[in-house]
């Protein structure tokens, strides 16, 4: 139990060092700002649709942009600056890296989620539960942010565009089906069938039964549902770059 | 004498290759060890497997009384590496890099700040620490990365090529630092290229050769093993072909060295009779002798010719 604690404060300096180098590189930033701003701008400007309904979608959407724009690149630039290497020879388990990198993806996530909540303040929309919206921003923030680690897995790549490319690959697809256009109730079987692959339709159904007081899932579900997503994620980013390891060290 | 390391018939494999092949060797404490051999001998992959970045297919491997294989975590909390590509964090100063390692081995604040000004200091970076390391020339990075693998004060150091491609300067700070470390009782697992470095820091040197050990010895008795490897430079008033010499038995070989003769043989005082009477037989007059015992690039490259010198 010491040995874990003594990991995860570990991880915490690893978090802190990503911070200060990765979170001003161009690709973060573009991925992580650029984009959700544009694209939550073309998603509210000109719907004749009340705020309060297109809140859900655009917190999902902003929460996953956000929460997955880091993930992907730290491994591969650290492969390529040799600084991985470096890091293993550390007294480090190797979950403490990639929980480190996932920490790092969060925290990034969680800071510029403040943003629709102080909008939601100030505007004072009314929600359900303010204090359970906080609670699933939180493991909304670390599933993806798992996510986006487990991304940056395979191909074992040293070329950070390489990874940021192949993750808009699934990104993109994933908001498509995940009810933010379209809420997944309105959406055919197949459609909802779809949905229910991907974790981010649990957090938007989440936000939706927040907001609106309805939902396509017991909001139950959607919490499970988004732990669930969350613990798999990380235990498969673990055991993926594991795999992957003596590759990106050869 | 304790030992630092303890290796027994370590094996790597990748596919079909086979990097490292059932190696043993102890290094004591206190000990500097020098690991030679050449491109693709295997150095890297045992220091990588002794450092626990990969793991072993066979054998055992023990560092600081852990084994590498069960404590990985206890293994490099008493060790410290100097890889042989540079890579200290170039988007961080040499201060936040030492303070980043500091912390990952879990060294207090307090000791920490200590222990990375005192190191700044004597490794002549503390004018520079809060410049970016990517601002650095190659020779600061070095020492850098030296600063680095000390900061939580190992037992074991374990260096990877550390004077590579450095300027002479550079090159001999370091040698010094080595030996500064070494004079306080810790362990040195040294791979290097540089014969007259391992020459002057190791008190023992293992030759690695298609991943198994050719020689281990301290370099003076490696040296006493290859007698047949001393030589005579002879230089004659007149040119001399070396090929006169092919023939007498107590010559091993004889080679051109400019314009001398290079005579590698067991056994000098004879051969320099036999030199003294072929001048005079020739009418020519030796103009310069010299004997030289083998050198350590010689004995190296001996055991590397020859792929069956295996001693295990």
């Amino acid at each position: 139990m010491n040995s874990f604690v003594e990991q995860f404060k570990r991880s915490l300096v690893v978090a802190e060092k990503n911070i200060k180098i990765y979170y001003s590189k161009g690709p973060v930033i573009v991925f992580g700002l650029v984009f959700p701003l544009f694209l939550a701008l073309a998603y509210v400007i000109g719907r004749n649709v009340p705020l309060k309904e297109i809140l859900p979608g655009l917190i999902g959407m902003t929460t996953f942009f956000t929460a997955t724009s880091v993930g992907p690149s730290i491994v591969p630039w650290e492969t390529r600056s040799k600084t991985l290497e470096r890091l293993l020879c550390c007294p480090v388990a190797f979950w403490t890296i990639i929980f480190g990198d996932m920490l790092s993806s969060f925290i990034f996530g969680l800071i510029i989620s403040v943003v629709p909540l102080v909008l939601i303040q100030t505007l004072g929309i009314e929600l359900l539960n303010f204090v359970l919206l906080i609670f699933g921003l939180v493991f909304a923030n670390i599933c993806f942010a798992a996510f986006s680690v487990l991304l940056s897995a395979y191909p074992p790549t040293d070329v950070p565009s390489t990874t940021m490319m192949l993750s808009s690959l699934v990104k993109f697809p994933l908001v498509f089906i995940s009810g933010v256009f379209i809420p997944v109730d309105q959406l055919p079987p197949w459609g909802t069938a779809i949905a229910s692959i991907s974790p981010l339709t649990y957090y938007i159904d989440m936000v939706r039964h927040l907001f609106l007081g309805k939902g396509f899932y017991p909001l139950t579900v959607d919490f499970l549902a988004v732990v669930a997503f969350m613990l798999a994620f990380t235990f498969a980013a673990i055991k993926l770059h594991e795999r992957t390891l003596a590759k990106r060290l050869s | 004498m304790e030992n630092a390391v303890k290796v027994q018939d370590l094996t790597k494999r990748y596919g079909d290759v086979t990097a490292v092949d059932h190696i043993s060797f102890d290094v004591g404490k206190g000990e500097v060890f020098g690991f030679l051999g050449p491109n693709g001998a295997g150095k890297t992959t045992t220091i990588r497997v002794l450092t626990c970045l990969v793991k072993p297919d066979e054998g055992h491997a023990f560092v600081a009384g852990f084994d590498v294989l069960k404590s990985p975590v206890k293994v490099k909390q008493h060790i410290g590496v100097v890889p042989e590509v540079a890579n200290a964090y170039i988007d961080l100063s040499a201060w936040e890099n030492l303070i980043l390692m500091g912390k990952l081995y879990g060294v207090r604040m307090s000791k920490l700040r200590e222990n990375v000004t005192f190191l700044l200091k004597e490794f002549g970076l503390y004018e520079v620490k809060d410049k970016l390391v990517r601002a650095f020339s190659k020779g600061m990075k070095q020492r850098l990365l030296l600063c680095m693998a000390l900061v939580n004060d190992p037992e074991v150091l374990f260096l990877d090529e550390p004077t590579s491609g450095l300027d002479v300067e550079s090159a001999r700070i370091l040698r010094e630092k080595i030996t500064q470390y070494n004079s306080n009782g810790k362990t040195v697992f040294l791979s290097t290229h540089n014969m007259e470095e391992a020459n002057q820091l190791c008190h023992r040197i293992a030759i690695i050769n298609h991943g198994r050990i050719a020689a281990i010895d301290a370099p003076e008795s490696l040296r006493a093993q290859s007698m047949e490897l001393q030589c005579i430079d002879v230089a004659f008033n007149k040119p001399v072909d070396p090929q006169e010499f092919s023939s007498i038995p107590a010559i091993t070989e004889a080679v051109p060295a400019g314009n001398k003769v290079r005579i590698y043989t067991a056994d000098p005082s004879a051969v320099i009779e036999i030199l003294a009477e072929f001048a005079k037989k020739e009418n020519l007059r030796i103009i310069g002798l010299n004997t030289m015992m083998p050198s350590l690039e010689d004995v190296f490259l001996k055991l590397v010719k020859s792929k069956d010198a295996v001693i295990e």
